[in-house]
């Protein structure tokens, strides 16, 4: 079943970009869709009967070289199962909705076929996502790694006659070679400390790796620190961490379909799926954590004060995306994996709703994506505003506090923090309700601008204003479900109960229940530390019960009681999410409903603030003036004096002038007369003849 | 004791008697009408006794050790004896259809097979010298073998003038190695260089290497090549490029690590100059030409060239290099010259290259086998060609003749263009008027060996047909 969920969409791919021409457009389209919907389905199945336990399901040989030698397997457990349900889901439901969008774009020419290939760009991508997250080792991992990246190429720069889409296609590839350059770093540490790069040799080694040391660049550094910050290197690569995060609003360029599949629900999280994989090996490396910790609550911070001012729908949604990645990364670098990949699974619904709403509304306003342009929609698009309001719902985190009644954000949001609170520190604490302030105050914006206010801009496209088609709309009704009831579902799988916890992810729970008799002696954070201190000789004693790194599909050390330590944590700190939200949302319906004017008066009022905050804290000038005028100016001084003068010119200078000349003297020495000829044969003997006087001379 | 001699000297014999015979019967039973007939029976000879040749075994000499059979000796004589049948075959039809088919002409052709064989099998200055000239005396009369043209007696002449010069340098050469070392014996002038030699004995080297540079057309005594080869009948520049070439190295190889092996570094330095200014002279010159026949001349410089790079680095295996070089370049030349006897238009011979253009399209195949065998000259990988010049690339750097090395890569450059532009010529280049294209078609036999040695140059790849351990025996006889 998990060969034919990963294999349907490649087919579709295929019948769809290579057969479009024999079987017609719409059939090549429905083709790949049906068997998306298909994968989707599997996908179900298998998410809801998996027991938990790790399958492997070994398809070829894959590469057999020496010491490495690995299969093509799919790793079946229940990181793999969750990552299959949102991605094929959404992979489904997003070639659905393409239907509808992208039926007619001026950016093509009238009776040309871009659709088949938009939709064998959409199943070949789904294909790749399945082969990351189904790797059973680093290298087929890294294939499918590699092959999002490829169809995110593609599909950003899918409008391949807008100059800035093609430019942000590049920047997308570039920045994401820069992470891939750290993953294959990682990726070959391991196989040069392992010899292996399969996950089950790896996690077994993992203990030993943090006993090794390594020389790498200028110093000795932990084997298993070193590998662990080289893999999260990748993973800020692909899921726009800070410093790595400047492709990710540019992709927006792309068809929004496109942004809502990659660029918000699968290939994005990535990054987290890869640290959540690694886990095993990530819990032996405590200084890399506390690094994942620490960049990913920057980037949700940084990431949110951006999304504040910006006009663009897309864009903000694209920094809201940025900022939930690291909320996800603060719970995997606290060690609560099952909790990063809970709001993983949330966020795949609601944020891909939330650009399909967004595309909804664009294909409504004719292609204007300037919020300020907007304005009173919500009678001309209702389906799509109860949509919107229902995402909106979800990522600002709503919900009734200290219950587990709630939109799907609220829960794994409020895991997320208390997470941080317990394992990631009070920066981590505090940069994230911050930043759950301002995710409410700009997705709130967002709606105000959209959907209430009067309508601004042209009214001709106001007054043309329509409800996108059913394809458009049944999406978002099925994503709804999800961004609803996803995180009361299955909060406790995830979080809330650490029995059910490790159940779900197939950890042998020997050990469990010795943390878990320790946590309940403390009902307080201070009695608890204490008590955990008071156990670590009992923790050890009991080492030998507790699960090795691998089995399962996630791996908590001995010693990490986070998820405890979160579970009890106060109340202030379980409230302090919600009352964030509340902040938000209130600034921001004094903002752009009841005072209207307010937000331009600030801005005046705080000119350079704004003006940091609306050009993104400035990172593209800064990176151009770093990195690409630099690299230009070297490559232009390569390409003119390097290339140009001293290659072309020499090869030039020497086929075109020297060496005619010698040819012309060649042909004028072959006079055809005997006596000249006689003339070099002496004249050769007697240089000989020289020569080896003046060499045996010599001797 | 004479018996075991003659024993040795059996196929050398058998072969001047059977040309002798031919002669007689020539002479005196009808002159020319028999002519074809005895084109194939002498060719049919001439690879009979390569076979018998190559079935010999062990190293014997003959005559005090003046005449000596040896694996070296056997390898390079079944590389002549095969590549001048070959030629002669493919040279009936041409001459035939000129009206210069003589039946002198299969006669020469085996006299300067004996001469050639007696050449690499010569164990001493004289026996050396009487199969030169044997060789070189035959080749004079084929080169003016069209006595009607102009051309082709001043090729005759003009060979044969600088030949007698040649010849002189090459017996002064030889009797200053007798004065300084007493004897004309290989083995007696390899002991008498032992431990250093004198600066008479080394001037006498030097003759002797102009001798031989001569004969092998290496640049600076390559001045009679180009005119020679324009001139002659194309079947006999088609002999001049193939058969003397392997003589005339073999025999390099041999008085140089025979008489001379002890001081390798005294020629190793000369060998590889010529070698250099050989590479370097056949690629420039070769540019500028515009006739096939010259361009083949200056190519044969060139590959004579690299065949010393491999003779310079004075090494076992640098000789094994030059006798892969040569048996691959004389493959290639024996196809590309097949090719070159068939330009013709209303039953003229063409040597224009640019009769050439768009070639590909009036004879796909032959165009794509003459490809192959240019990209081959060239030595472009991976056909067989490359792996000549790599063997003996390696060879040079294995002795430390780096720079010789380097030389050989940026002379292969060079040469690759005149190469090349035949080819874009018959791919790429203009429209010819219809007086300058090419008609007719291709006689069987040189259809067969253009695609038999097109063929060879890409199926050799996999192993070189087995010549590599071959060349390594014959070689390690040569060099210890």
């Amino acid at each position: 079943m998990a060969t034919l969920i990963l294999f349907a969409p490649l087919i579709g791919a295929l019948i769809c970009g290579f057969g479009w021409r024999i079987i017609g457009e719409a059939a090549a389209q429905w083709t790949a869709t049906g068997l998306l919907f298909l994968s989707a389905f599997l996908s179900w199945i298998v998410f809801l009967t998996h027991d938990g336990v790790t399958h492997q399901i070994e398809i070829l040989r894959f590469i057999e070289s020496g010491a490495l030698a690995t299969e093509w397997a799919i790793r079946l457990d229940r990181l793999t199962a969750i990552m299959m349900v949102v991605i094929t889901t959404v992979s489904a439901l997003v070639h659905l909705y393409s239907f509808g969008y992208m039926a007619h774009d001026d950016n093509f020419r009238e009776g040309e076929s871009y659709r088949p290939r938009f939709f064998a760009y959409l199943s070949f991508f789904t294909f790749a996502m399945l082969a990351l997250v189904t790797a059973d080792n680093l290298v087929q991992m890294f294939f499918g790694w590699e092959g999002v990246g490829v169809a995110s190429y593609l599909l950003i720069g899918f409008y391949y006659r807008k100059p800035s889409a093609n430019a942000a296609a590049i920047k997308a590839f570039v920045v994401n070679r820069v992470g891939d350059f750290g993953f294959a770093l990682g990726i070959m540490a391991i196989f040069f400390l392992t010899d292996s790069i399969r996950f089950d040799d790896v996690f077994a080694a993992a203990p030993a790796l943090a006993e090794t040391q390594l020389s790498f660049l200028w110093g000795e550094w932990n084997a298993a620190e070193l590998i662990a910050v080289l893999l999260f290197i990748g993973a800020m690569g692909k899921s726009a961490q800070l410093f790595l995060h400047t492709w990710l609003p540019d992709a927006m360029e792309g068809p929004t379909p496109v942004s809502a599949l990659i660029h918000a629900a699968t290939m994005v999280t990535a990054g987290v799926f890869l640290v959540c994989r690694m886990s095993p090996l990530i819990e032996f490396a405590p200084m890399a954590k506390m690094f994942i910790v620490f960049l990913g609550a920057s980037t949700a911070f940084f990431a949110a004060t951006v999304g504040l001012v910006q006009n663009d729908i897309k864009r903000v949604i694209a920094y809201s995306t940025c900022s939930q990645l690291g909320y996800m990364f603060v719970a995997a670098g606290s060690g609560v994996y099952s909790v990063a990949m809970f709001h993983l699974f949330t966020h795949a619904f609601f944020k891909a709703m939330l650009f399909l709403g967004a595309g909804s509304v664009i294909h409504a306003m004719h292609h204007e994506q300037d919020m300020r342009n907007y304005g009173g929609l919500r009678h001309k698009i209702p389906l799509t505003f109860y949509a919107m309001l229902i995402g909106t719902l979800a990522i600002t985190g709503v919900g009734i506090p200290l219950t587990h009644i709630g939109f799907a954000g609220f829960l794994s949001k409020d895991a997320v923090i208390e997470s941080a609170w317990a394992g990631g520190g009070a920066y981590a604490f505090w940069l994230l309700v911050i930043a759950a302030a301002m995710t409410s105050f700009y997705s709130w914006r967002l709606m105000f601008m959209t959907f209430w206010g009067k309508p601004r801009g042209d009214h001709h496209a106001h007054e043309h204003a329509h409800e996108s088609p059913l394809t458009m709309l049944v999406p978002l009704g099925a994503l709804s479900l999800g961004a609803v009831f996803a995180g009361m579902i299955w909060y406790n799988d995830f979080f809330g109960d650490h029995h059910r916890v490790e159940t779900w992810f197939g950890i042998a729970s020997a050990e469990a229940h010795a943390t878990e008799g320790a946590a309940a002696e403390g009902d307080t954070a201070e009695a608890h530390a204490d008590a955990a201190e008071a156990l670590a000789p009992e923790a050890v004693a009991t080492e030998a019960a507790a699960p090795l790194p691998g089995q399962g599909a996630i791996y908590m050390a001995p010693d990490n009681t986070v998820l405890d330590d979160a579970h009890h944590a106060p109340t202030w700190v379980k409230v302090a999410p919600f009352v964030a939200m509340v902040a938000g949302f209130a600034l921001s319906w004094l903002f752009y409903i009841a005072r209207t004017d307010l937000p331009g008066r600030l801005a005046a009022n705080q000119r350079p603030l704004y003006l940091f905050l609306l050009n993104k804290w400035y990172f593209d000038e800064i990176y151009s003036f770093l990195f690409v005028r630099p690299a230009l100016g070297l490559g232009r001084l390569l390409w003119k004096r390097g290339d140009g003068t001293v290659i072309d010119g020499g090869l030039n200078g020497v086929a075109l002038g020297i060496v005619p000349f010698l040819t012309r003297i060649a042909g004028r020495a072959q006079s055809g007369y005997v006596f000249h000829y006689v003339f070099a044969m002496v004249l050769g003997v007697a240089v000989l003849l020289t020569w080896v006087t003046l060499m045996g001379g010599a001797e | 004791m004479m018996s075991a001699d003659i024993q040795t000297l059996l196929p050398e014999l058998m072969l001047a008697l059977y040309a002798i015979a031919a002669l007689m019967a020539g002479a005196f039973m009808g002159k020319d009408r028999y002519a074809p007939l005895l084109v194939w029976v002498t060719g049919g000879v001439l690879v009979l006794m390569a076979v018998w040749v190559g079935s010999g075994t062990g190293a014997h000499s003959a005559f005090s050790g003046s005449f000596v059979d040896d694996r070296f000796a056997r390898f390079a004589k079944v590389m002549i004896l095969v590549s001048a049948a070959a030629v002669l075959v493919m040279s009936q039809d041409y001459m035939a259809r000129r009206g210069i088919l003589r039946f002198e002409y299969p006669v020469l052709i085996a006299l300067a097979s004996v001469g050639m064989m007696v050449m690499v099998s010569a164990g001493d200055l004289m026996v050396l010298y009487m199969g030169l000239e044997l060789q070189s005396l035959a080749l004079y009369v084929v080169a003016a073998l069209r006595r009607d043209s102009v051309k082709s007696t001043e090729a005759g002449l003009k060979y044969f003038v600088l030949g007698a010069l040649s010849s002189g340098l090459l017996l002064y050469g030889a009797s200053l190695t007798y004065g300084f070392a007493g004897t004309t014996l290989f083995s007696g002038i390899i002991a008498a260089a032992e431990g250093g030699v004198s600066l008479g004995l080394l001037f006498g080297l030097v003759f002797l290497i102009a001798g031989f540079a001569f004969k092998v057309s290496a640049a600076p005594f390559h001045m009679w090549t180009p005119d020679v080869y324009e001139g002659s009948p194309t079947p006999v520049t088609a002999f001049f490029a193939t058969a003397p070439k392997i003589a005339g190295m073999a025999l390099f190889a041999r008085v140089v690590h025979d008489a001379f092996g002890g001081v390798v570094s005294d020629w190793q330095q000369i060998v590889a100059f010529l070698s250099v200014i050989s590479m370097f002279l056949g690629a420039i010159a070769a540019i500028g030409q515009t006739n096939i026949k010259r361009l083949m001349a200056y190519s044969s410089i060139a590959h004579m060239g690299f065949a010393m790079m491999g003779l310079a680095a004075g090494t076992a295996f640098g000789v094994q290099a030059m006798l892969i070089y040569l048996a691959i370049y004389v493959t290639m030349n024996v196809g590309s010259f097949a090719f070159i006897m068939a330009m013709e238009r209303d039953g003229r011979p063409v040597v224009e290259i640019d009769a050439l253009r768009l070639y590909a399209r009036r004879e796909p195949l032959r165009a794509l086998a003459l490809l192959v065998l240019m990209f081959s000259l060239a030595g472009v990988p991976p056909l067989l060609g490359f792996f000549g010049k790599f063997y003996v690339l390696r060879a040079a750097y294995d002795a430390g003749l780096g720079w010789l090395a380097f030389a050989g890569v940026i002379a292969s450059v060079i040469g690759a263009f005149y190469y090349l532009r035949v080819v874009y010529l018959m791919y790429f280049g203009n429209e010819p008027d219809d007086r300058e294209a090419l008609d007719g078609a291709m006689s069987p036999v040189l259809w067969g060996m253009l695609m038999v040695s097109a063929l060879a140059m890409v199926i050799g790849v996999v192993n070189l047909f087995g010549i590599e351990p071959l060349a390594a025996a014959a070689a390690a006889t040569l060099v210890n």
